[in-house]
């Protein structure tokens, strides 16, 4: 075969190849993705669909039975909350008021956590708490 | 002390602008002399930063809590270990480690092609200098590490309780030295590029420096594995978190020019693969240091408000239109010399794990950054998980694991069938019998882990085979024993030796990736002392509580340690025990009372751990301290009402107090939750990563003068009659 043509053809697989990986990618990391919401943006929550739960731990709202533990979750920046009921372990830096991201799909009135989908922003390395004076 | 420091930073930032106007101005001009003291300006910067560097590392070491940093990131009870290296755990300790790193790199490299590459490193200089003068102005204007308090606190804040690991606290210097390495290779293709000498002598001068990038990223990235592991109570090593894949992506793009950089060597092509390739990690390095600063997106580990964002990002603008610019502007000289002429070459080969690397790094990318595409997309932000993330990186990983094996055994240029069928007998035998013998064991659940059983067979199979062809040869022009025919034989060709043994470290590695994945069993549970679980065949056995408070060198108190006593046994096998607690230290906040504060600062899990060959028993503890409630409330009721004590008198009470809470817990011990994991083979990640870096030390190592001496005719055909008998 004439080199050149063979060349051309290479191109064509390679760039196909490269266009299908791409497509894949693209359709199935939309169809795969769960959305961020905070609590405010969960009113109009879909029962069974996965969202990205973002938020603070409401003060005074966490208890316990088990393994299986209660909370609400509120905005970063507001008063709008919703009742988080999750089972796995908390990772250690979770309290009431830090802020966690947690995968959540709506049961009745009740949004129901993913297994170990709960993660918390720990008071990072970058941004300790001031010293008191 | 901290006026000295600043000082410096703001000398270490002039430096940097007159060591780029010098080092210009001596390129466009050819005066050595002044090409030679934009040269010196980057030792000088490394000398003026070592002096911050170490006026900061003297304030945390003797806990000088007027600078903010030192209150704000350690205190006297840290021990001294961990006062050291909290520096780097602060935003602007790690930010001035950053430019350290960069700068005692840049003097070695600088240093090491001195009287070469005449018309190329002045413009690295400059490119490597205006790395300097960013990080270096960033220091200065927005994030010093010198600001001082007015007043002194009594106490500092301490390190985070998760940092308090040996390994996450040696995992950052070896990151910033993987991202500021790569930043060597990126200037000098900068400066290749501008002027036109593009030829492979920047490249092979530089290749220690790119080699020993991605050896020290990748002891980053493993040692944040093993940080995750032993230290986050979830019993995971990957999380495809964003900062974990920040790191991972310029290793994969590093990674892949090591391997296409031989073809250009050998064959005069991919010079535009190459070059463009080295651009992308710098350009992924400075990535990577840019997501874990600026807090663009979600992430376990916590950024805080950061105003670095915005220069960062005029940095990787600038960074890759740049790079395109310069790429475009000398297409026409970055033409390869030859053509593929096979893809039934080594070549080919090479190339094929080339576009599997960048197609790992492009998915890790989509991934990670998704949020912000989506958001741009349809206005919602949306993230995709780590099952999106194995449906392609399963694949992807078994492909490039084959290709490990498959490339040592094809010639360059052409391979012909007689070739393939003789060297490719042994890794498929190899492959073959593990596959026979994971069928007979009845390991059938995961085809994925199967594949890479069998790949990685393949791949050890290839290796053995190459080592053994290789030690005959040797022995056939000498009369050297086996084992000192094999010592030779990697000294002559320590790069060749060193990458087949890095080979070799990877197939051990991701068997234990793929056997840890598909295999692992896990349970959480709620047991009361005397209650057991099995899992994976294992019968863990709560059998105390244990509780302890912990004071600090200084006699002030640390933490209270609250966790479990197990019993462990499989089968009729002798028992072993196992530990786990979860360490309580104080708060700050002054709100609170003081006996509460020591359980609503920061905590951190130890966990339990029996590593094996086979498996691992893994256990995480979560103790209920509601039952304390009630004396905690109670003892912060006491000490609000007990006026006119001394501070030792308060400590002493306070000490009294919490040793009896300690005693409570584990008289009265309530239901404690512990996750147990069993996970098969995550003692061969270690293994192969160390492999791994054996490979990448050997690689390094320079070539001795016997590796240096040609071959001659008559010993090249006794090896040609060897191997045509072999």
């Amino acid at each position: 075969m004439d080199p050149a043509r063979k060349r051309t053809i290479r191109l064509v697989v390679a760039l196909g190849c490269a266009l299908t990986l791409a497509c894949a990618l693209v359709y199935t990391s939309f169809s795969a993705a769960s959305e961020a919401r905070e609590p405010s943006q969960l009113s109009t929550a879909e029962a069974g669909v996965v969202y990205q739960l973002t938020g603070k731990v409401a003060k005074g709202s966490y208890r316990h039975e088990g393994t299986l533990h209660f909370f609400r979750v509120r905005d970063r920046d507001g008063s709008a909350s919703v009742p988080v009921r999750y089972r796995g372990q908390l990772p250690d830096p979770f309290r009431e008021g830090r802020e966690v991201i947690v995968d959540v799909r709506k049961q009745g009135d009740v949004f129901v956590g993913e297994p170990d989908s709960l993660i918390t922003k720990c008071p990072s390395k970058f941004s300790a708490e001031q010293p008191a004076t | 002390m901290p006026t000295a420091g600043r000082a410096c930073l703001i000398i270490a930032l002039a430096i940097c602008f007159y060591g780029i106007a010098a080092s210009l101005y001596g390129a466009r001009t050819g005066r050595r002399e002044v090409i030679a003291s934009g040269r010196r300006s980057v030792y000088a910067l490394a000398g003026v930063l070592v002096v911050a560097f170490a006026v900061l590392e003297a304030a945390f070491a003797r806990t000088d809590l007027s600078f903010a940093l030192v209150a704000s990131h350690s205190s006297t009870t840290t021990p001294l270990f961990y006062r050291l290296t909290a520096v780097w755990s602060s935003q602007e300790g790690s930010l001035l480690l950053w430019v350290l790193l960069l700068s005692l790199w840049s003097s070695a490299v600088l240093f090491a092609t001195r009287r070469r590459l005449r018309e190329v490193a002045p413009y690295a200089t400059a490119v490597l200098l205006g790395f300097g003068a960013f990080f270096c102005a960033l220091l200065v204007f927005l994030e010093s590490p010198f600001d001082r308090l007015a007043v002194p606190p009594a106490e500092g804040v301490g390190l985070n309780p998760l940092l308090r690991h040996p390994s996450m606290m040696i995992h950052p210097p070896m990151l910033y030295s993987g991202y500021t390495l790569f930043a060597v290779p990126f200037a000098f293709a900068v400066g290749a590029l501008i002027t036109g000498r593009l030829g492979s002598e920047w490249i092979r001068r530089t290749r220690p420096f790119t080699l020993a990038a991605w050896f020290l990223l990748g002891i980053g990235i493993v040692l944040g594995a093993r940080w995750s592991y032993s230290e986050l109570g979830w019993g995971g090593y990957w999380a495809w978190d964003p900062v974990e894949n920040a790191s991972l992506m310029p290793w994969l793009t590093g990674t892949a020019f090591l391997h296409s950089v031989m073809i250009q060597e050998k064959r005069g092509m991919l010079k535009v693969w190459n070059v463009s390739l080295v651009l992308a990690t710098g350009v992924l390095a400075i990535l990577g240091t840019f997501l874990v600063r600026s807090g663009i997106l979600e992430s376990i580990h916590a950024f805080g408000a950061s105003t670095l964002g915005i220069p960062f990002l005029v940095l990787i603008v600038a960074m890759i239109g740049g790079s395109i610019a310069l790429v475009a502007a000398r297409s026409a000289a970055l033409r390869s010399e030859h053509r593929l002429d096979s893809l039934l070459s080594r070549e080919a080969a090479f190339l094929l794990n080339n576009l599997v690397l960048v197609s790992l790094c492009f998915v890790v990318f989509w991934g990670t950054f998704f949020p912000l595409i989506s958001e741009a997309l349809t206005g919602d932000e949306a993230s995709v998980g780590p099952p999106w993330f194995n449906r392609y990186v399963t694949p992807l990983a078994l492909v490039l694991v084959l290709l490990s094996g498959i490339g040592p055994l094809i010639a360059w240029r052409r391979a012909t069938a007689a070739n393939l069928r003789r060297t490719f007998a042994v890794p498929t035998a190899a492959s073959l019998a593990v596959l026979a013998a994971v069928l007979a064991a009845g390991v059938t659940e995961s085809i994925g882990a199967v594949l890479m059983f069998c790949f990685a067979a393949f791949v050890l199979g290839t290796v053995g085979q190459e080592l053994w062809r290789g030690v005959r040869a040797r022995r056939a022009m000498s009369d050297d024993s086996v084992p000192m025919a094999a010592v030779a034989l990697v000294r002559r060709n320590r790069r060749r030796w060193g990458g087949y043994l890095v080979h070799a470290g990877m197939a051990i590695l991701f068997v234990g990736v793929a056997a840890s994945s598909a295999f692992q069993q896990a349970r959480l549970v709620e047991l009361s002392p005397g209650q057991e679980v099995t899992v994976s065949g294992y019968t863990v056995t709560y059998e105390r509580p244990r509780s302890r408070l912990v004071a600090a060198s200084n006699g002030r108190l640390e933490r209270i340690d609250l966790g479990a006593d197990l019993e462990v046994r499989r089968g009729d096998g002798a028992p072993f025990a196992l530990a786990t607690y979860k360490s309580y230290f104080p708060s700050m906040d002054p709100s609170l009372g003081p006996v509460s504060r020591f359980f609503e600062g920061e905590a951190t899990t130890e966990v339990g751990l029996k590593a094996g060959w086979r498996r691992d028993v893994w256990t995480a503890v979560a103790p209920d301290i509601r039952r304390l409630q009630e004396r905690i409330d109670e003892g912060d009721r006491v000490f609000r009402g007990a006026e006119g004590l001394s501070d030792a008198q308060r400590g002493a009470f306070l000490a009294e107090a919490l040793r009896g809470l300690t005693r409570s817990y584990t008289q009265d011990p309530p239901p404690a939750t512990f996750r147990i994991i069993a996970s098969p083979m995550v003692t061969w990640i270690w293994l192969g990563a160390l492999v791994v870096f054996g490979g990448g030390l050997l690689a390094l190592w320079p070539a001795g003068a016997a590796a240096r001496r040609p071959a001659t005719a008559a010993g090249l055909a006794r090896v040609a009659r060897e191997l045509g008998r072999a």
